[in-house]
Parts: C-alpha cells; sequence; structure tokens
C-alpha cells in the first residue's frame, strides 16, 4: 500500500536555513546539510528546500547547498524558490536535486511547466500554488505570496496537470505561519479537481493537523516549523499518524 | 572493479551517481561514461532511465553504437546489469508512452500504462510502497519482505514470463516492480533514492 508522505521544509536563504512567519520576520537558524542530514536519519520521507527570497536575490548558493545535501540524503530531494527557466531546472537537477517546483514562472509562463516535464520527465516538475481565500474562491499569488494575480486557484490546477505537472504542492497563505492546521477546503478542494497528487503545505501546528491534512485527500503533507523548533520529531508524527490508522513508512 | 552507469543523456542521473559513489566508496571504481569502449571493459553496467519511455528510447539510438554494445554486453557476453525505472521498462519488447515504441526485446512483454481505475487512484503512482518478495533474487540479499521502495512511475513493464518478476507492489493493481533474468536485473522503484535499504540493493548488485 502506497505510504502517505511526510516532508519537512527547510526554508534557505543565502544558503542557510530560516522559517519564516507569513513570508517575512525572517530568524537564521542552521545549516541546511545538516538539517536535511537529520531529517532523513529520522525517518523524513523527502525533504524540500524552498529558497525563500531567491525571486529577487542573488541564488547561487542554493546549488551548493543541493549538491552537499544530495551526497548525503538518499530520499528525495525537492527545490523550488526563484525558478524562472528550463536551464534554472536543469541546473538544479544536476546538482543533485529530484524534483524542482515552480511557482511563479509557471504562472508567468506555463510553456515553462510543458517543456520542462517534456525533457525531463513529470516526475521532477512540481508546481507551488500559492492561494488565497478571496471571497468564496481561491485566488493564487506569486513571488513569495507578495503578488496578486487573480487567477482561480482551481482552474490553475487544472491547467498545470495538463501542461505536464508530476505533482502539486499547495500552500494556503491564509495559514501559512499561523500554526492554525491547513486549509481544509482549498485542499480538499484542488485534490479532488486533479488526479495527481498533492501535497498540503501551510499551517501546520499540532499532530492532528497533519492527519487533517492527509483525510482532505492530499497524498502528502508538508511542515516546517514544527519539525525545525523541535516541537515534534518525524518519528513522533509518524506514530501518532500511525496510531490513527493513517498509513505511514515507519 | 569497474561499474559503468550509462549517461545517456536520459534526464537527471546525479542522484543514481551520488548513490553508487556513496555505496563504492573507494573499493570499486564507478565510471559515468557512453564511451562504448569503457562499457564493453566495465564488469557491470546501470541502465538508468528518467521522462517517458520513448525519450529514453530515442536517446540510446542517438548514442550510434550503443545499443549493440549493451546487446553484446547484456546478452551475449551475460555481465550484470541493473535497469532502474525507465531503465528497467526499456527490458521489453514495446513500451505504449506517448506513441507505440520498439525497446531492447531482452525480455518479452509491454510496458504500459497502470490501470488507475477510472482516476480513483492519482498517477504517477509517487512515494514509498512496500515490495512483496515473490521470487529469490541476488538483489535481495539481506532485504525483508514488505521493506519500503520510493516509487514514481505512471507506466508498468509487464514481462511474458511471469516466472521473471521477483517483487510487485499493491497500488491500483499488483504492479511489476522487479525483475530477474539471469544476470539482468531491473527495478521499477528508485534504490538510489529508498534511502539505506535502497542502498543495500545498491551495494548487492556491485558485489554479485
Amino acid at each position: 500500500m502506497l505510504k502517505n508522505r511526510i516532508i519537512p521544509c527547510l526554508d534557505v536563504k543565502n544558503g542557510r536555513v530560516v522559517k519564516g512567519i507569513n513570508f517575512v520576520d525572517l530568524q537564521d537558524a542552521g545549516d541546511p546539510v545538516e538539517q536535511a542530514k537529520i531529517y532523513s536519519d529520522g525517518g523524513a520521507d523527502e525533504i524540500c528546500f524552498l529558497d525563500i527570497t531567491a525571486s529577487n536575490e542573488n541564488r547561487d548558493t542554493i546549488y551548493d547547498v543541493v549538491e552537499r545535501t544530495s551526497k548525503n540524503c538518499f530520499v528525495p530531494l525537492t527545490v523550488g524558490g526563484g525558478v524562472r527557466t528550463v536551464e534554472d531546472i536543469n541546473k538544479l537537477l544536476n546538482c543533485g536535486a529530484d524534483k524542482v517546483s515552480i511557482n511563479t514562472a509557471a504562472v508567468q509562463n506555463s510553456k515553462v511547466v510543458e517543456e520542462s516535464s517534456k525533457k525531463f520527465g513529470s516526475q521532477c516538475i512540481v508546481v507551488a500554488i500559492d492561494a488565497k481565500k478571496n471571497g468564496e474562491r481561491w485566488e493564487i499569488f506569486t513571488h513569495g505570496g507578495r503578488n496578486s494575480t487573480g487567477i482561480n486557484a482551481i482552474e490553475f490546477a487544472n491547467k498545470m496537470e495538463k501542461c505536464g505537472a508530476g505533482e502539486l504542492l499547495v500552500t494556503s497563505m491564509d495559514k501559512d505561519g499561523t500554526q492554525s492546521g491547513y486549509d481544509i477546503e482549498l485542499m480538499t478542494t484542488i485534490s479532488s479537481n486533479v488526479n495527481i497528487p498533492v501535497i498540503a503545505s501551510g499551517g501546520v501546528g499540532t499532530l492532528d493537523h497533519l492527519a487533517e491534512g492527509i483525510k482532505s485527500g492530499a497524498s502528502a503533507v508538508l511542515a516546517a516549523s514544527i519539525f525545525h523548533y523541535g516541537t515534534y520529531s518525524i518519528t513522533e508524527v509518524k506514530q501518532y499518524l500511525a496510531s490513527k490508522d493513517i498509513p505511514v513508512r515507519i | 572493479m569497474n561499474v559503468t552507469i550509462v549517461d545517456y543523456n536520459s534526464g537527471n542521473i546525479s542522484s543514481v551517481i551520488n548513490s553508487f559513489k556513496e555505496v563504492a566508496k573507494d573499493k570499486v571504481n564507478i565510471e559515468v561514461t557512453s564511451d562504448l569502449n569503457k562499457i564493453k571493459s566495465s564488469d557491470k553496467v546501470v541502465l538508468p532511465g528518467q521522462g517517458s519511455f520513448k525519450s529514453c528510447v530515442d536517446a540510446l539510438n542517438n548514442i550510434s553504437g550503443l545499443v549493440d554494445t549493451l546487446n553484446e554486453f547484456a546478452i551475449n557476453n551475460k555481465k550484470p546489469l541493473l535497469g532502474i525505472c525507465v531503465g528497467l521498462q526499456m527490458f521489453a519488447d514495446v513500451g505504449f508512452e506517448e506513441t507505440e515504441t520498439m525497446g531492447l526485446g531482452w525480455i518479452s512483454g509491454k510496458v504500459s500504462k497502470i490501470d488507475n481505475q477510472n482516476g480513483k487512484y492519482k498517477l504517477p503512482h509517487i512515494g514509498w510502497n512496500e515490495i512483496n518478495i515473490v521470487k529469490d533474487s541476488k538483489i535481495f540479499k539481506d532485504i525483508e519482505n514488505n521493506s519500503h521502495m520510493y516509487f514514481v512511475h505512471s507506466y508498468e513493464f509487464v514481462p511474458e514470463d511471469k516466472k521473471l518478476i521477483s517483487a510487485t507492489t499493491e497500488y491500483s493493481s499488483s504492479i511489476v516492480c522487479s525483475i530477474e533474468k539471469e544476470n539482468i536485473f531491473g527495478t521499477q522503484f528508485h534504490p538510489e533514492k529508498s534511502d539505506k535499504i535502497g542502498l543495500q540493493i545498491i551495494e548487492n548488485f556491485i558485489n554479485l
């Protein structure tokens, strides 16, 4: 039976781990390579790096981080943030990333998703959707949540599936950093509208939130703070989920 | 000993390289090349593969003499070869991803899309799934039955001769995930991404 994946996410800036509250107020906290290794040894099903401010800043540091991590961790590594072109994707894959997540560029030019999934395979193309509730619908945001687009998140999710995305990483902008739980309605709506796996992100504060995320229809749950600040270990998370009859790899 | 990872522009092979180098340490020389002479003279060959069946077959055919060299290595000389993911799928006669494409024809059978039961199951089949070892395979030495391996694929190779199947995994149906035919080995899952247990499979192949 396929297990639900638990994915710790490390927000990286200038080669260092940070974790933001609502994408602002960053606190420095360590070496990403070391952290990734701790997570993979602890049973993480996958590791995610988000180079959060990369849309605006020099991002060459991430290549070195990815290269060193991939020589130390033998679980899948997803890298995102500031990925603009097919060449950026190629470079990250060559450094040892297994999947690349694309956010702003996918919105601005869906051809990047089409071309890259054709060239490298859908298995390594993740489209990151940052969505915020606007009345009865969800609107997607770009540039690390700074720019509104007016685009409906559900329609965009369908479009990305058609363009060849292998997975969708869905983050609720309303919930991110609040530790009040995933936007369950958003996760359920998107995952029931696409046939590719959805990774739920944004808002985890408790073990129950992770269980709710999986019950929403997501194939994987992503969290940053609860792992980063040591509130829970990966093992504790998995044991808890297993006790709730949620299939996980232990 | 020399182990060659065939670099034929089949997509991202860094993880395969990193994992083999991690296991090999200084004991075994790991080459990453499409140089035909180096492949011929190596003791073992790894055939990775990402992307579509068609794109991988096309990439193999784009390197003049590569398919002949692999045939000679695996079929005539019967030296150990490990295919990973699409690398395994290419053992088949034919694949149906994108369009009907001839494979290497080493093992009779077809590569078809996994039946997702009308959308009940998501594709690709991504994540960790347990393998049911149905036949002793040299690459499963010290691997417990029902161990978790990392998968990411939408297509499945079904060989005509079911006796060649060494492991399956349960998803929308029972999916073939490992094959052994004499000196030819293949895994649909990614040992290079399956943590310590995956590295053990790589070690088993290196130690054959």
